[in-house]
This record gives structure tokens, C-alpha cells and sequence, in this order.
């Protein structure tokens, strides 16, 4: 098995808020990410995926194809746009970079010929980063 | 029944530099020298740390988030930067009978960290330089490695 990452870049604006907490609880909460006007941020993707080499191309896939996969399912929705306003799975869910790394999760899954999806590492800034492996739990 | 909710991890980077000397009572000054070479230096030598520290959980439906960052910045500040950053390693309590290495660093890190209140911690990752780095992962944290 061997485990190939692709980065891709978008830049986008966003804001996060709770429309069933008051103005005071979604400041208190969320700070200066709380502003209405929305503030952005040139976000990194990585996504990484994982197969096995073809034995006639060498590949695990074609990076070129998943190059294209990005921009088409991910990049061409999220960059130079207002998340929250402008990508329908943040209609109803705040965009916050854990938030972004499921939303591109679900775009991805499934969609990447001969590999399966391993991870989605989404960096808001070189400082914070979240990571989804497709995981999830029943309250 | 509840919707089924996302496990993700937050993985937030930390800045401090300090210095530190390689040394340990329980070798001569010529064994010293021979196991920590330039990092024996009697005056020491400092480096721009570089801690990453990984939680993991449950994303919380009503914020969108594993941790509150403001929360987990807070708790990095008093509980990292302030006792850490500009300070000579070895007059720390944590090293006063631990050679101050990156590894003894990291299981200090990751007990400060398994304490943070705000989500569990899944890893911790520091870089004492940009060509070293070391990791420690898991919910519990090993006893610091003690001068015999």
C-alpha cells in the first residue's frame, strides 16, 4: 500500500456563527471570528489517498487526474468565494477548518479512481490544521 | 437517534526558543563530551522550538469545532510559552534531574497537554530544529527518563 498526497490551494472568506445562540454567546464563543463582515484566508488542502502501484504505469493514480479531481469537486466551489454564503454545506453549518475538512471529505470519497480516500488535511494558516479520516461516532 | 457526528483533530503549531546544555552526573566529562559532542558545551546553545500539539475528538454541532482555539491558546500560553519560552531549559524543574533532550521534552510537553481541559490529546510533535524532530503520541504520557 503506499499513501500519495496532493496539495491544492483556495483562498475563500467565511465567519463563524450560530444562529440559534444570541449576538453576546456567539461573540463570547467565537471571537473575532464572530464578525458578520467575515474575514478570509488562504487555506492549503492536502489530500492523501491510498493503493496500490499499477503494475503497467507505475502509478497509484494519476496525479494529473487527481489534480483535476480537486479543482473540479473542491477548489473551483470553495476559492475566491464566501463560504458560509456561497457553498451550500455551509448554508446550515459553520465553516470552521474542522467543518471544511468534512465537507471536502464528502466531495472526495468515492470520486478517486483505483485509490481510497486516507485522509484531508485542511490548514487554515501554517499554524492550525485539522485532519479527517472519515471517522465518525453515535452520541 | 442522534446524528452520527465527525472525529476530527486539530493540530495547532507553538513557537519558543530557548537553550539548553547536554549533560548528564551520571557520566565524566570526557564521556560527556564523546556521547553529547557540541551539545556538551559547558556555556550551551539555544534553538526556535517548534510544538505541535494534536487533539482529537468529537466535532461539537453547535460550534463546529474539536476545541475552542481561544481555549487551547490560553492554555498553551500560560502553560507552555510563559514557563518555556527565553528560559535555559536545565534550570527548569522538569530537568532538574533529566538530561534536557528533545525526547525528555516531548514527554514533558505531552503531560502538560494530556492535562489541557479541552479536548484529549492525540500527539505531540516538536522540531528542535527544522532537520529533528520527535513524536510522541497517545492518551497517556511516559515518566519523564530520570539520571539513575
Amino acid at each position: 500500500m503506499i499513501f500519495l498526497t496532493r496539495k491544492a490551494e483556495f483562498s475563500s472568506a467565511h465567519f463563524y456563527w450560530n444562529d440559534s445562540w444570541t449576538q453576546e454567546e456567539n461573540e463570547r464563543v467565537f471571537g473575532k471570528c464572530a464578525n458578520r463582515n467575515g474575514h478570509g484566508h488562504n487555506y492549503t488542502l492536502e489530500v492523501t489517498v491510498a493503493g496500490e502501484v499499477d503494475p503497467v504505469s507505475g502509478f497509484v493514480v494519476d496525479l494529473k487526474e487527481l489534480k483535476d479531481i480537486l479543482e473540479r469537486e473542491v477548489v473551483s466551489v470553495y476559492d475566491h468565494r464566501h463560504l458560509n454564503y456561497e457553498v451550500p454545506e455551509f448554508k446550515a453549518t459553520i465553516p470552521t477548518t474542522e467543518n471544511i475538512a468534512v465537507a471536502i471529505w464528502r466531495r472526495l470519497d468515492g470520486r478517486i479512481p483505483n485509490a481510497k480516500l486516507h485522509r484531508v488535511r485542511v490548514y487554515e494558516m501554517p499554524d492550525l490544521f485539522a485532519d479527517f479520516y472519515g471517522e465518525s461516532t453515535y452520541e | 437517534m442522534s446524528e452520527a457526528r465527525p472525529i476530527a483533530s486539530l493540530s495547532r503549531r507553538y513557537h519558543f526558543s530557548a537553550s539548553h546544555r547536554l549533560h548528564t552526573e551520571a557520566y565524566d566529562a570526557e564521556r560527556n563530551r564523546a556521547v553529547y559532542g557540541k551539545c556538551n558545551n559547558p556555556h550551551g546553545h539555544g534553538h526556535n522550538y517548534v510544538v505541535q500539539v494534536t487533539l482529537r475528538g468529537p466535532v461539537d454541532a453547535e460550534t463546529g469545532m474539536v476545541c475552542n482555539l481561544a481555549d487551547l491558546d490560553a492554555f498553551a500560553r500560560t502553560n507552555l510559552l510563559e514557563p518555556f519560552d527565553h528560559t535555559n531549559l536545565n534550570t527548569l524543574s522538569c530537568f532538574a534531574d533529566a538530561v534536557s533532550t528533545t525526547e525528555n521534552l516531548a514527554i514533558e510537553i505531552h503531560r502538560i497537554f494530556a492535562n489541557c481541559p479541552h479536548a484529549r490529546l492525540e500527539r505531540v510533535h516538536i522540531e528542535e530544529t527544522g532537520n529533528n524532530s520527535f513524536d510522541l503520541s497517545g492518551g497517556r504520557s511516559p515518566a519523564l527518563f530520570f539520571m539513575s
